[in-house]
């Protein structure tokens, strides 16, 4: 049991790895457009949440969003399709890199708007509690989020309304460009749930099994008690902000600081102190199979037709 | 039908009532609430106050907390978890006390309600309105005299409705909430007490048409919103001077009914537009180019617009009437077009 949970959590952070290294190689070479923001070293942050929830539960995040959406199950086809504006991509190339959705797993995107999906997914949230379901919503939100009107009255009303929602910031340390010390007056970033007043918790990003157990807390006073709670997950992104960023704002040592604790290398090491090392590496190669794959299938894939520019407007 | 309610000359024998705007808007809500089990109200004062303009009357005790939701001042917050909502299946309505404080909200309008639909490509819909008072009252001063209506109308993936008459008000709020679009619902404070005939039994009014109110012969007068009964007032003056004008009410913004409005401009070949909204990148101008381009042959003098001049709204009586679109100003414009 222990061996298969290990294999799947690593085999999801791979997938996250591969899939935005070969998304950067195509966004080099001008075939993905627009912004490209990676999730490149927060892997364990996403993967270690969405694997303690349930099915009947939403998804919701910011516009560095292909990391949830493919932990939360998502295709790497459609995935790769949708950076490249595909009509087989899973916003069938309306949505773009900032914007992948996935309705049958529940993951209800990726939004542009900092911090602005933080009060919709209380209204998800809401929307169980209103239909006696025992679901409940997880949001994903960076650190330059907490200084903005909306994510406060998201908040403010998912403590006022008892809402079963989870919250969850992950603090890369980075506002864009921007350090925390310039936009936070504490490291502690979860004490701002005491104002509403709601429960909240610390957790060290780059330790996957120290994510898991906290989102499953947070999800279980969420299913019981319709409370919701403020995550702080505090990680580190080892790209720039986007693709357009070479981020000269920080340190080489800071990042392999970082990168030295990887939770890509950590549960690998892992797998191969248990004597796993056959299972890494078939997972490894599984993986890139899947990803070369998905990225042949989005190269292949058509365009969506002109006169298909003005649908889904309206229903 | 509506123009026969308005003038109250319904040849129907059944005896039709007259009621008040807020009730015609609480009928239209609780009928649909009690359709309709994922129909909620959130918004502030919408529940132990009964409504800042008592359009909620009752509803709370009906319906009770889990239904009728009385929220903090936070509109982005209540309009977010309203539009949530809406994504997962409820089908919100979220009441702005005013359409100004809805400025708060505006993101998770247009860049939330309004772009779900074709960033999901059409896997998630956001059935929600937004209903409230817009434009000018009497001497509210600048920051709670907004006319937005326009402003909405400009947005794609929204529908824009802004009715005048208490039957228009309860068909249409009735189909805006049955609607699987977001719908931006648009009421008016100076309003909510005028009665009008509203029949007993349910009705619809389609989104998307608009309505004469009066029909004339010598100049078609388009409004929306409250300023149909300064038009209708105003139409009844030119008559007594000589000059017969057909009305059309708009009533919804987005999606427009170009069939009625052009039917109407290509039989009396002239046009006025009143509207309260500045000129400038406005609902009116958009109208004017329209009819301009589209039916150019059918016109006998450029479109007139009557609008709201290009200020702040003042607080002083003697300043507001001179902003706000007024009936002399549409006398002298009509006669302009008409001579």
């Amino acid at each position: 049991m222990e061996q298969e949970l290990l294999s799947d959590l690593y085999k999801q952070m791979l997938r996250i790895r591969r899939f935005e290294e070969e998304a950067a190689r195509l966004y080099t070479e001008k075939k993905i457009g627009g912004f490209l923001h990676l999730y490149i070293g927060q892997e364990a942050v996403a993967v270690g949440a969405l694997s303690v929830l349930q099915k009947n539960d939403y998804v919701m995040t910011a516009y560095r969003c292909h990391g949830h959406y493919l932990a939360r199950g998502g295709s790497a086809r459609a995935g790769m399709a949708e950076l490249l504006g595909k009509e087989t991509g899973c916003a069938k190339g309306r949505g773009g890199s900032m914007h992948f959705f996935d309705i049958e797993n529940r993951f209800m995107g990726g939004w542009g708007i900092v911090g602005a999906q933080v009060p919709v997914a209380a209204g998800l949230a809401f929307a169980e509690k209103y239909k006696g379901s025992d679901g409940v919503a997880i949001v994903f939100l960076g650190d330059g989020a907490i200084n903005i009107g909306s994510f406060h009255e998201g908040l403010s009303l998912s403590a006022l309304w008892n809402l079963p929602v989870i919250f969850v910031i992950e603090n890369n340390q980075f506002a864009m460009g921007t350090p925390l010390e310039k936009t936070a007056p504490t490291e502690d970033l979860s004490i701002r749930a005491l104002a509403y007043p709601m429960a909240r918790e610390t957790v060290d990003g780059h330790d996957i099994f120290a994510v898991r157990e906290t989102i499953f807390a947070a999800a279980k006073r969420a299913r019981e008690q319709h409370l919701p709670t403020l995550v702080e997950a505090k990680t580190y992104r080892y790209r720039g902000h986007s693709m357009a960023d070479p981020a000269k704002y920080r340190t080489a040592q800071d990042v392999e600081a970082w990168k030295a604790r990887d939770p890509i290398k950590v549960v690998g090491e892992t797998m191969e102190s248990l004597g796993m090392k056959g299972l890494r590496e078939q997972i490894e190669q599984d993986v890139e199979l899947e990803i070369q794959d998905a990225v042949r299938f989005a190269e292949e894939s058509p365009f969506p037709a002109p006169e298909t520019a003005l649908d889904y407007t309206y229903v | 039908m509506s123009n026969a309610m308005l003038n109250n000359s319904d040849t129907n024998t059944e005896a039709v009532r007259e009621i008040q705007i807020r009730d015609a808007l609480q009928e239209a809500m609780t009928e649909e609430m009690l359709r309709d089990g994922r129909v909620f109200l959130v918004g502030e004062e919408v529940g132990g106050y009964n409504g800042a303009y008592k359009c909620s009357k009752g509803m709370l005790d009906q319906f009770g907390a889990k239904r009728v939701i009385d929220a903090p001042i936070a509109e982005n917050g209540f309009a977010a978890i309203g539009i949530g909502a809406a994504m997962a299946g409820l089908r919100p309505i979220v009441e702005f006390m005013t359409f100004n404080f809805s400025l708060c909200a505006i993101d998770q309008i247009l860049n939330t309600a309004a772009k779900s639909r074709l960033m999901s490509a059409g896997a998630i819909s956001c059935p929600i309105v937004f209903r409230g008072a817009g434009g000018a009252a009497f001497q509210l001063g600048a920051q709670h005299a907004n006319s937005f209506d326009g402003f909405y109308a400009y947005t794609p993936g929204l529908i824009v409705v802004a009715p005048a008459t208490p039957y228009d008000m309860k068909g249409l709020l009735k189909s805006s909430i049955r609607n699987d679009n977001p719908v931006v619902f648009f009421e008016s404070e100076l309003t909510y007490g005028k009665r009008g005939p509203v029949p007993e039994g349910e009705y619809l009014i389609p989104i998307g048409k608009a309505d004469i109110k009066r029909e004339g012969a010598d100049v078609t007068l388009v409004t929306w919103s409250k300023n149909l009964f300064l038009v209708l007032d105003t139409a009844e003056e030119l008559a007594q001077q000589g000059i017969s004008a057909e009305v059309v009410d708009l009533r919804t913004l987005r999606p427009l009914d170009k069939e009625t409005l052009f039917n109407s401009v290509a039989k009396t070949h002239r046009c006025v537009i009143v509207q309260e909204q500045h000129e400038v990148a406005s609902y009116g101008a958009y109208l004017s180019h329209l009819i301009s381009t589209e039916i150019f042959d059918e016109l006998d003098a450029p479109v007139g617009l009557v609008s709201t001049l290009e200020a702040p709204m003042p607080y002083s009586k003697a300043l507001e009437v001179v902003l706000l679109p007024g009936k002399d100003r549409i006398i002298e414009k009509v006669k302009a077009v008409c001579s």
